[in-house]
């Protein structure tokens, strides 16, 4: 058996499984989320959520996506025809592909890179490609604006974002998310740094395109934003990659500062609960905040959006990371 | 400057967002208000305007004497009535026609009617698959007064000491 697996096919078998391993789970809790937040929506506006199709409407995500399956895509005539098929499957891949370095437990990472903190920023950075390519592609005007406000909104707040990542890695001293989660083995990051941790939530929620930064696609003025045009599997696809983007930034934000894996305290009752439980664990806390978040607050408008992004997450993260860096010299702090 | 201060602080600390999150987690918890409408209903009032019906004497005999007042209050001109004397010198419609899809079901014409004959009953679940079934005449509207009577005359003994 090892032998097989030096071998080049040997190799090749077993990242597939372990891509399969990672990506079945992840495409069944993308399925579930929608089941969750319709249900979590529901409650929060006194009504009860899917409850028809199965036990507490728990085989709902199925038959939407059967639905899906069954309709007609449509490619409007006036459509960029490979470009306008090609958006939805680059929101979908890349969603899947910045899964290969996330640590669910320690050591089981697909890809266990020294970059994995910059190839998750690149990967996320470049999701706002399918987006504008679909509302290029449309030749529909609400596609087209619903793709130019979200790539204002994911670059303007990439930047806090890479501030907040910049804070991070000095009190770790590595750009692997490994090392990261191994870094919070006493005490999570959110404690030291909460501003920090509150900042990219907030991000988080603006680069997902999720309420109350769901601008890009504003039933109330943009139809539906970039995908307006888009139906069948294609518009499955999209769905698909906005959920899952979902869960990789809950699961960023596990990363970073919740600790990943490593239960809340090192005692008895906590340490016999598996690290990938506890990773799962606080992804769902994330995801319901998100949720939470979207049943709480209105859409802001869009130079609300702006201003928040660049006058006050912007300076506020810049000081805050001078000050980080200022007192972990001072004190001593400094990584090796 | 303490105004200020407070205002700053406010903002920072998230407070107007902490409170509203609050106010949702709350709600999460409350009883739901739908019900599961085709297995639960909500109560109606024995005032609700529905599907019509036309009632008769407990003899048996239709209460309806074609005076055609409710033809002439509809305001949807939904109703079309033909009359003509019975046999036994009695004037009898030998057509009484509402169109459902006019009906704006305001309740006029049971207003109108002097011999409680044409009622709207309780009955809101009447949808049909064609416009043509939409379309009474004097045999369905009659079939409908006896199906619900109990529940027409129920409410109308309710509703008496209101009109």
């Amino acid at each position: 058996m090892d032998g097989f697996l030096a071998t080049p096919v040997g190799h090749l078998a077993l990242t597939v499984a372990q891509a399969m391993a990672l990506l079945v789970p992840l495409l069944i809790g993308v399925a579930y989320l929608t089941w969750a937040e319709r249900k979590v929506l529901g409650a929060m506006q006194l009504r009860k959520g899917p409850n028809v199709v199965g036990p507490f409407g728990l085989l709902q995500p199925f038959a939407d996506a059967l639905k899906m399956l069954m309709k007609e895509t449509i490619i409007p005539a006036g459509a960029s025809r490979a470009l306008f098929i090609m958006a939805p499957m680059i929101t979908f891949m890349l969603a899947m592909l910045a899964w290969a370095v996330i640590p669910v437990n320690d050591g089981w990472a697909i890809a266990d890179i020294n970059v994995g903190i910059l190839y998750l920023f690149a990967i996320s950075s470049l999701g706002v490609y399918g987006i504008i390519i679909a509302g290029w592609a449309s030749n529909s005007k609400y596609a087209f604006l619903g793709a130019l406000r979200s790539a204002a909104q994911m670059v303007s707040y990439e930047v806090s974002m890479g501030f907040v990542i910049v804070t991070v890695l000095l009190c770790v001293g590595s750009l692997n998310l490994t090392e990261i989660v191994r870094a919070q083995a006493d005490m999570w990051f959110i404690i030291p740094l909460f501003p920090m941790f509150v900042i990219m939530f907030i991000s988080a929620l603006a680069e997902t395109n999720r309420a109350p930064f769901d601008l890009p696609e504003g039933e109330s003025e943009l139809v539906a934003g970039f995908f307006v045009e888009y139906s069948s599997m294609s518009f499955a696809l999209f769905f698909l990659g906005e959920y899952a983007n979902m869960i990789l930034m809950s699961a960023l934000i596990t990363i970073l500062f919740l600790g990943g894996w490593y239960p809340p305290f090192d005692i008895a009752p906590f340490t016999w609960i598996p690290g990938p439980l506890w990773f799962i664990f606080k992804i769902c806390a994330c995801l319901f905040v998100f949720i939470w978040v979207r049943a709480t607050f209105p859409r802001y408008r869009y130079d609300q959006l702006m201003r928040l992004g660049w006058k006050v997450f912007l300076p506020f993260s810049l000081v805050w990371l001078v000050i980080t860096a200022a007192a972990l010299k001072l004190f001593g702090w400094l990584p090796a | 400057m303490s105004f200020t201060l407070d205002r700053v602080a406010r903002s920072f600390l998230l407070a107007e967002l902490a409170s509203g999150m609050w106010l949702t987690l709350k709600t999460m918890f409350k009883p739901r208000a739908t019900i599961n409408y085709p297995y639960e209903k909500s109560p109606l009032s024995p005032r609700f305007k529905g599907e019509h019906g036309l009632r008769r004497y407990p003899n048996g005999e239709e209460r309806c004497i074609a005076c055609k007042l409710c033809e002439a209050i509809c305001p949807a001109l939904a109703i079309t009535i033909e009359a003509e004397p019975r046999e036994d010198g009695s004037r009898r419609t030998t057509r009484y026609d509402i169109d459902m899809t006019k009906c704006i079901y305001c309740g006029m014409c049971e207003e109108a009617c002097p011999v409680d004959a044409i009622v709207e009953g309780p009955n809101l679940e009447f949808a049909t698959e064609t416009r043509e079934e939409l379309i009474y005449n004097k045999e369905r509207l009659l079939d409908n007064g006896d199906r619900w009577e109990a529940a027409l005359s129920k409410r109308l003994e309710l509703d008496a000491p209101y009109r």
